[in-house]
């Protein structure tokens, strides 16, 4: 027979008292859900959502499918074609102008190169504002500045990337080795020398990966910069939307798919063969 | 030597598709710098007020529609919320048939995994353009839109944290004779959900960046007074709507980081 040992319900409450889960802990999960699910009530409150208008636009949606069905270009496939390829040459050029300008400038933003924070501070948030802001507005810019076209685009393309760029490039340069940079130091190098010799044979292959990954997403933007008049396949797909030409609607998203996965394998190939493995900035 | 060769190659590679590029897009760099001075002019003249002022000698006359303005920002910010939480609902229900080792088969896999890459690689602002004409013009199209895309982006994610599991929960699970639906939510769910958590954030606080030019096509929030202020030259209302853009983005960036910090946890963290 086992024998029960006598229990102290003093000990035992404090034992208890001890493991329970702090109050602010055991509601925090249920608050936060039920926060969450106030607001999203709200949102759609506020936004004018009615059933009987999510059901209309269902039905709508469902008959604008129906007559994109099959897909067919007319007899524009040319002018689609080379809407296409203005497209990716605003994604290559925007990208690559927007790595050239931003490899010098992130070097500010490093604190392996610049400890100084008076002037890396300015320079990140110079960066993040740049981001905040999307490339479509950045696109109208442009056009203000050089007129409708696809030069606007490769400029709006090149200014949202130049933030995002300036952010990485200094990450990856901060994580260099510091190594070589003092051997370059300690042969009498100048700072100058330093990054030439000793940082950028580090950095260079990482950056090249994460260039042709942006090439890759550009890709994707420079779709859509069309839309506000910065040139690509955009401008077509917006004016066949606006016409209701809803086969041709379908035949452009078609291209963008067809050329999105094209670019994709290719960049995937060139990414691999250049820094031999998946970069970091594939969780980008 | 070989590597040098092959670097000069793709370097040769490299700037020929540039010229190719810089042809097909009509660059010209004579028209760059003959316009450059337009873009710092361009500036000078949205920092301006209408009176020759700089626009912060006065701030009541620079954001005088801060009003309209700020109703608008938080119609941006539900568009991106609803259509963020609406989208992660999607991908939550989807991504367990996406993931290699939880779907329960593979022909409903392929499907379903193709379905969430056309719903991510169609940029959202085209969803707007459609979804515009078939629900009318307002907000309710940036969130239809805002959700599809945000389906198809969480979706991949998912479906990648659920790949990355421990298997040996949802055996025990499954050995005790439960159903797939029962493995996935006592075995998968406890191990996913702050991964989960922290990409819907991040994803909220991109989708922000997206709601804001969702009123170009007239699908609702800030982006239409934004297009209008652009198109029609009122050149501070173009500074301060931008102002008010970064200033919500920071805010976003930096309100949704304190929610990671503070309920999810730091560690794992993309």
């Amino acid at each position: 027979m086992t024998r029960q040992l006598p229990i102290d319900p003093d000990a035992l409450s404090k034992l208890a008292r001890v493991y329970a889960t702090p109050f602010s802990r055991r509601y925090a999960i249920p608050a936060v859900m039920i926060t969450g699910f106030a607001l999203f009530a709200f949102g759609l409150w506020y936004l004018d959502f009615s059933f009987w208008r999510t059901i209309t636009g269902i039905r709508q949606f469902g008959w604008i499918v129906g007559l994109m069905m099959p897909p067919d270009s007319g007899n524009a496939l040319p002018n689609y074609l080379s809407a296409m390829g203005e497209t990716l040459s605003i994604a290559l050029l925007g990208t690559s102008l927007a790595a050239v300008v931003a490899l010098p400038v992130s070097l500010l933003a490093a604190r392996n190169v610049i400890p100084s924070a008076l002037l890396r501070f300015p320079t990140r948030r110079f960066f993040d504002s740049i981001r905040g802001v999307d490339t479509l507005i950045w696109a109208l810019v442009w056009i203000n500045v050089v007129g409708l076209g696809p030069f606007a685009g490769v400029l709006a393309i090149a200014t949202s990337d130049f933030g995002a760029f300036g952010k990485l490039f200094s990450e990856v340069i901060e994580t260099a080795d510091r190594k070589p940079v003092e051997g370059v130091r300690a042969a009498g190098g100048s700072a100058l020398h330093e990054i030439r010799f000793a940082l950028l044979p580090q950095v260079l292959p990482v950056i090249a990966g994460q260039v042709l990954y942006f090439i890759e997403s550009n890709t994707r933007s420079a779709t859509i910069i069309g839309i506000v008049g910065a040139g690509g396949i955009g401008l077509q797909l917006a004016e066949q939307i606006r016409v209701l030409e809803w086969q041709h609607v379908s035949f452009l998203i078609l291209m963008i798919l067809v050329a999105v996965a094209v670019i994709d394998l290719v960049s995937k190939r060139l990414r691999f063969a250049i820094i031999g493995r998946p970069s970091s900035a594939e969780a980008h | 030597m070989r590597r040098r060769l092959r670097f000069a190659a793709g370097a040769v590679v490299f700037a020929g598709l540039v010229v190719l590029a810089a042809n097909g897009a009509e660059v010209s760099l004579a028209v760059l710098f003959a316009k450059l001075g337009n873009f710092t002019s361009y500036f000078y003249r949205i920092l301006h007020l209408d009176n020759g002022q700089w626009v912060w000698t006065d701030f009541p006359e620079w954001f005088w529609g801060l009003k309209k303005w700020a109703r608008l920002l938080s119609e941006t910010v539900l568009i991106s919320y609803v259509g963020t939480i609406s989208g992660a609902v999607a991908a939550f229900g989807l991504n367990f048939l996406a993931a290699r080792n939880v779907a329960p088969r593979p022909s409903l896999r392929a499907v379903v995994l193709r379905f969430l890459e056309f719903c991510r690689t169609v940029p959202g602002i085209v969803f707007a353009l459609i979804f515009v004409i078939a629900f009318g013009l307002g907000p309710m199209a940036g969130v239809f839109a805002v959700m599809i895309h945000t389906a198809g982006a969480l979706g991949k994610l998912y479906a990648e944290v659920v790949e990355n599991i421990d298997m040996k929960p949802v055996e025990g699970v499954r050995a005790t004779g439960a159903n797939w639906l029962a493995g996935v939510r006592f075995a998968v769910v406890p191990q996913v959900m702050a991964n989960f958590a922290s990409y819907t954030l991040l994803r909220f606080e991109i989708n922000v960046r997206e709601a804001s030019v969702m009123g170009f096509v007239g699908a609702g929030g800030i982006g239409q007074e934004l297009l209008v202020a652009i198109r029609k030259f009122y050149y501070s209302d173009v500074s301060a709507i931008l102002i008010l853009i970064i200033a919500l983005v920071f805010a976003i960036d930096i309100a949704t980081g304190w929610v990671r910090h503070r309920f999810i946890g730091t560690e794992q963290l993309p």
